[in-house]
């Protein structure tokens, strides 16, 4: 636990793009989240996107000026945290390549540096080890590629899901696989992208969980996609929803079948 | 060979609806990944040997000019020759020479990526010498008249059934009682015909997995015992070697090898792991009277001293494509040339252009797998993603993908017009998902929605309810 | 301009560097007089008894057989059960390293001994191995008269002679034996490192022993009981 008499840490919350358009619910779960952990949380209405889509497309110039913004808008706080791997891993990974030999290459190190993914700030920063959510069910884990292999996180999860009452983890058979996201990917290469996340739908159905759960939306999108396009019984949601007792609102497209 | 890179998306799509094919990458992704997770548990000082295997290739490329000069003396001083090539037709020509002044007519090859790089089967056939595979894989292939589909298990895309067919076509003194159900029963065959060859043959080529500075040597590591036939029963022993194959010592040649074969196959060693140094010495009951090695750079030099350079520590595992999401759904051929999966995507466009081998860059979810299992730790996606800038720089993707980017981009950079834009769309959006709360079909979401069901946002955007919310707050503490 | 010189001028200029850099030139013959070992794993680091009972154990992990006698006069009775046992001829190959050629093969029945090179013909052979590597189980054995490389390759048994003394830890110790035999930076035409039997998995994945060289490698450990 925290002392009272501590200064609580200042959370400017990265809400990411896909977040903010598709699924607010995520934002507001991490917003209950950090606040329970003891921090104080903004949300500066300046932000707009990581930049990916144009970093991954090769496009350095709009990257750059996206990323600038960003930091611009960031680096006052005492943490930058965002409910993505993806989006954290472009932000404290990313950014410090991006930026190398540019004016604003200390600047971008510094910002970097406070940038968290929402589990791993809350178990690696924050100490969290519980939380005071309750879900009956089974469920599985998908580990998002940029979370898992550029920013580690792979127990941070599971440790908070662990103290869910009532939930019980079945682990997805290579959980470590991606899904066929991939960003731009999976609209420019189409069939190749559903091959992917058929395999990954194919597991999440052995796995006999009735809800599947991830850090990232964009791979939640893409395998709720798949799981409601093939007519699977699955709720699909972000870990944050389930670990903030965010739960019983409709799941990542699921409504009337 | 015939680059078909460009289309690649054709190929893939060909690829996924080949059943045969579908069967046997299944194959790829239940063999490789265990086996390689196994070995690499099984010793405790695997990543130590990882950066060391680096540092070595690091330390050799900043050098390599001298340690060249350093290999070419030591391998004149045991007797071979060395000669050296700028590009893939020098290669051919140099070949072609030496195999000329011994009369050859026929040669026999141990498994050799780099002799795909420079077409030389097909020349050769041109030339009117007959080139022979010997490696299994290579070999059946070969029958097909297909090229290798994955670096190391070059015909890793085909079934058994498929190998059958094969040989009942191109043996034809089989009596068709000869049963070839068993694998077994087909590897004998092809070792019964492959004999022969390995008799017959004038030149034997192999290529090199190093090329020590220190000897002179050149090493080959195999499973089969092709390569060691193939270099030690004709007269002339060729070969075929890119400059960077170069490792200063004996030394490190055996760091190296402790990492290769447990990323390539799991194995502990390779079975065969041979140095050859120079033709046989006078007293030698057997091996080649000639020795010769061509050292080919095309287009590698160009890569030093580049973001690319990294990519010249690769030694040709093949465990980025075992790995690969990629891979595993389209098998190598879809990439179109020699060099399929993460290793493909950046060396092809080094070697080829990046108008060619556009899409291989591209066509990678940056899933990272690649690069985690690595033994050279090369960072693969990087490179992809540099070859996208290049590619973005030269205006080479396609116009919607371009001017989508930029509309897109065109907000993002503006925060209170893309607050204004999603303000408007997204509550639009999400009523137009109706009480399904997603779409089946979108316009200009085409390529989403063919294959799944795109969810529809929400309600209204997470900024503008925390605004109103942060609004509200305001006005109940005043 | 020569090809070569055309590569060596174009790696130059990438590398940014000049032929009459001496640093460099001293970097690099220094690391070529070195010879500096790496990571050395620790498994193969064992007392005597130890290492040896490891380089079986890995030997036959990867498919090959394993006898063990007390003395090098032991070997051709070793070699006579093996091949009774498979029903093969009574004819090996070898070549003249002494150290087989003093063992009694006469005092063994019917056995032909050919010398030489391998032939096609030819169902088992046998050698002397240079060394054993305990950490692999790898065997190294190397070109001349008195090892022949075919004898190797060619027949569908090889039967390979191992003296305990001479099986090291690691693979760099091998080698460092060899640099003192032959000479530094000198080798004989061919070293060869053989651990386990031919196999090939270029069919469906599905392993098999015996694609091109020998189906079987029968390890015979001197001293090693």
């Amino acid at each position: 636990m925290r002392q009272e008499t501590l200064k609580r840490p200042r959370v400017g919350l990265f809400v990411t793009c896909l977040v903010d358009l598709f699924r607010p619910t995520v934002g507001f779960a991490s917003v209950k989240l950090l606040e329970e952990a003891g921090c104080e949380v903004e949300v500066p209405m300046a932000q707009t996107c990581c930049g990916q889509p144009a970093y991954n497309s090769g496009d350095r110039e709009d990257t750059i000026a996206i990323a600038t913004n960003t930091i611009k808008t960031f680096e006052e706080y005492d943490y930058i945290v965002a409910p993505s791997g993806s989006c954290a891993g472009m932000l404290r990974k990313h950014y410090p390549a991006l930026f190398k030999d540019h004016a604003w290459e200390a600047r971008a190190a510094a910002f970097s540096a406070k940038v968290h993914e929402l589990m791993s700030f809350l178990v690696d920063v924050m100490g969290v080890d519980a939380v005071s959510a309750a879900r009956e069910g089974n469920v599985t884990y998908h580990d998002s590629c940029s979370g898992l292999r550029e920013l580690g996180i792979r127990e941070q999860p599971r440790r908070l899901l662990g103290s869910v009452l009532g939930l019980k983890l079945k682990e997805l058979k290579d959980s470590d696989v991606c899904c066929g996201f991939g960003g731009t990917f999976c609209v420019k290469y189409p069939d190749i992208s559903n091959k992917i996340v058929e395999e990954k739908a194919a597991n999440i159905q052995a796995s006999g969980a009735d809800t599947l759960l991830a850090g990232d939306l964009g791979c939640l999108m893409n395998m709720a996609g798949k799981l409601q396009r093939q007519g699977a019984d699955i709720e699909v949601r972000h870990v944050a929803e389930v670990l903030a007792g965010m739960d019983d609102g409709p799941a990542i497209g699921g409504g009337e079948r | 060979m015939q680059i078909s890179s460009p289309a690649f998306k054709t190929n893939a799509r060909g690829a996924l609806a080949d059943p045969h094919l579908q069967e046997a990458l299944g194959h790829v992704r239940s063999g490789f990944i265990d086996k390689r997770q196994k070995a690499v548990d099984a010793l405790p000082e695997f990543d130590a040997l990882r950066e060391s295997a680096r540092a070595i290739k690091d330390h050799t490329l900043a050098h390599l000019d001298l340690y060249l000069e350093a290999y070419e003396e030591k391998v004149k001083a045991s007797g071979g020759h060395v000669h050296w090539a700028e590009t893939a037709a020098d290669a051919r020509s140099v070949i072609l020479d030496i195999c000329r002044a011994v009369g050859a007519r026929t040669v026999t090859k141990g498994k050799s990526m780099i002799t795909e790089e420079i077409g030389l089967n097909e020349f050769f056939e041109k030339e009117g010498i007959r080139p022979v595979e010997t490696d299994l894989g290579e070999y059946i292939i070969q029958l097909r008249g297909e090229h290798p589909s994955h670096i190391i298990a070059p015909a890793v895309h085909l079934t058994r059934d498929q190998v059958e067919a094969d040989f009942r076509r191109a043996h034809n003194h089989l009596p068709p009682t000869r049963d070839l159900t068993e694998p077994a029963s087909l590897l004998s065959e092809a070792r019964e015909v492959l004999r022969a060859q390995y008799f017959a043959a004038d030149v034997g080529i192999t290529g090199a997995n190093f090329l020590v500075a220190e000897t002179g040597s050149s090493i080959i590591v195999t499973n089969e015992g092709n390569g060691d036939l193939t270099q030690i029963l004709p007269r002339v022993h060729i070969v075929v070697a890119s400059i960077e194959k170069i490792v200063p010592t004996l030394a490190d040649a055996s760091q190296i090898l402790r990492v290769l074969a447990r990323s390539a196959t799991g194995q502990e060693m390779s079975v065969y792991t041979t140095v050859s140094t120079g033709p046989r010495r006078p007293e030698d009951p057997d091996g080649p009277d000639e020795y010769h090695v061509v050292l080919l750079d095309n287009g590698r030099s160009s890569m030093l001293g580049t973001e690319f350079q990294d990519m010249l520590r690769c030694i040709r595992c093949g465990a980025c494509m075992n790995h690969c999401p990629i891979y595993h759904a389209v098998g190598g051929h879809a990439y179109g040339w020699v060099y399929p999966g993460p290793m493909g995507a950046v060396l092809t466009p080094s070697l080829i252009g990046v108008d060619k081998a556009g899409h291989l860059p591209n066509a990678s979810t940056f899933c990272g797998r690649c690069e985690a299992v690595c033994p050279m730790h090369i960072p693969l996606p990087k490179m992809m993603r540099h070859w996208r800038e290049r590619e973005f720089a030269r205006g080479l993707n396609p116009a919607t993908q371009r001017y989508g980017l930029k509309a897109w981009a065109f907000f993002a950079r503006r925060p209170r017009l893309y607050r204004l834009a999603a303000s408007f769309a997204i509550p639009a959006l999400s009523a137009f998902g109706g009480a399904r709360r997603r779409f089946r079909y979108l316009p200009f979401a085409g390529g989403w929605t063919r294959h799944r069901d795109l969810p529809a946002p929400e309600s209204r955007t997470f900024l503008q309810q925390w605004r109103d919310r942060e609004t509200r707050k305001q006005e109940a503490r005043t | 301009m020569s090809a070569r010189e055309a590569i060596l001028n174009k790696v130059r200029s990438s590398l940014g560097t000049a032929p009459s850099d001496a640093a460099r030139a001293e970097t690099v013959a220094k690391r070529l007089a070195d010879a500096p070992a790496g990571v050395i794993p620790a498994r193969g680091q064992l007392a005597d008894k130890e290492r040896v009972a490891l380089f079986c154990e890995m030997a036959e992990k990867v498919s090959a057989t394993i006898d063990r006698v007390k003395k090098p006069a032991d070997v051709p009775k070793a070699v006579s059960t093996y091949l009774r046992a498979r029903n093969l001829p009574a004819s090996v190959r070898m070549g003249a390293d002494e150290r087989l050629r003093a063992m009694p093969w006469s005092g063994v029945k019917s056995l032909e001994v050919k010398s030489g090179r391998a032939d096609p013909e030819d169902e088992v052979g046998v050698s002397h191995a240079l060394a054993g590597v305990a950490e692999s189980g790898t065997i190294a054995l190397h070109s001349g008269t008195d090892n022949p490389t075919t004898v190797n390759f060619l027949p569908e048994h090889h039967i390979v002679v191992v003296d305990a003394k001479d099986i090291a830890g690691d693979l760099e110790t091998v080698l460092s034996g060899l640099r003192q035999r032959f000479g530094k930076g000198k080798m004989p035409r061919t070293l060869n490192l053989i651990t386990g039997p031919s196999r090939s998995a270029d069919i469906q994945q599905t392993l098999l022993l015996g694609a091109h060289g020998p189906r079987a490698l029968h390890l015979i450990v001197i001293n090693g009981g």
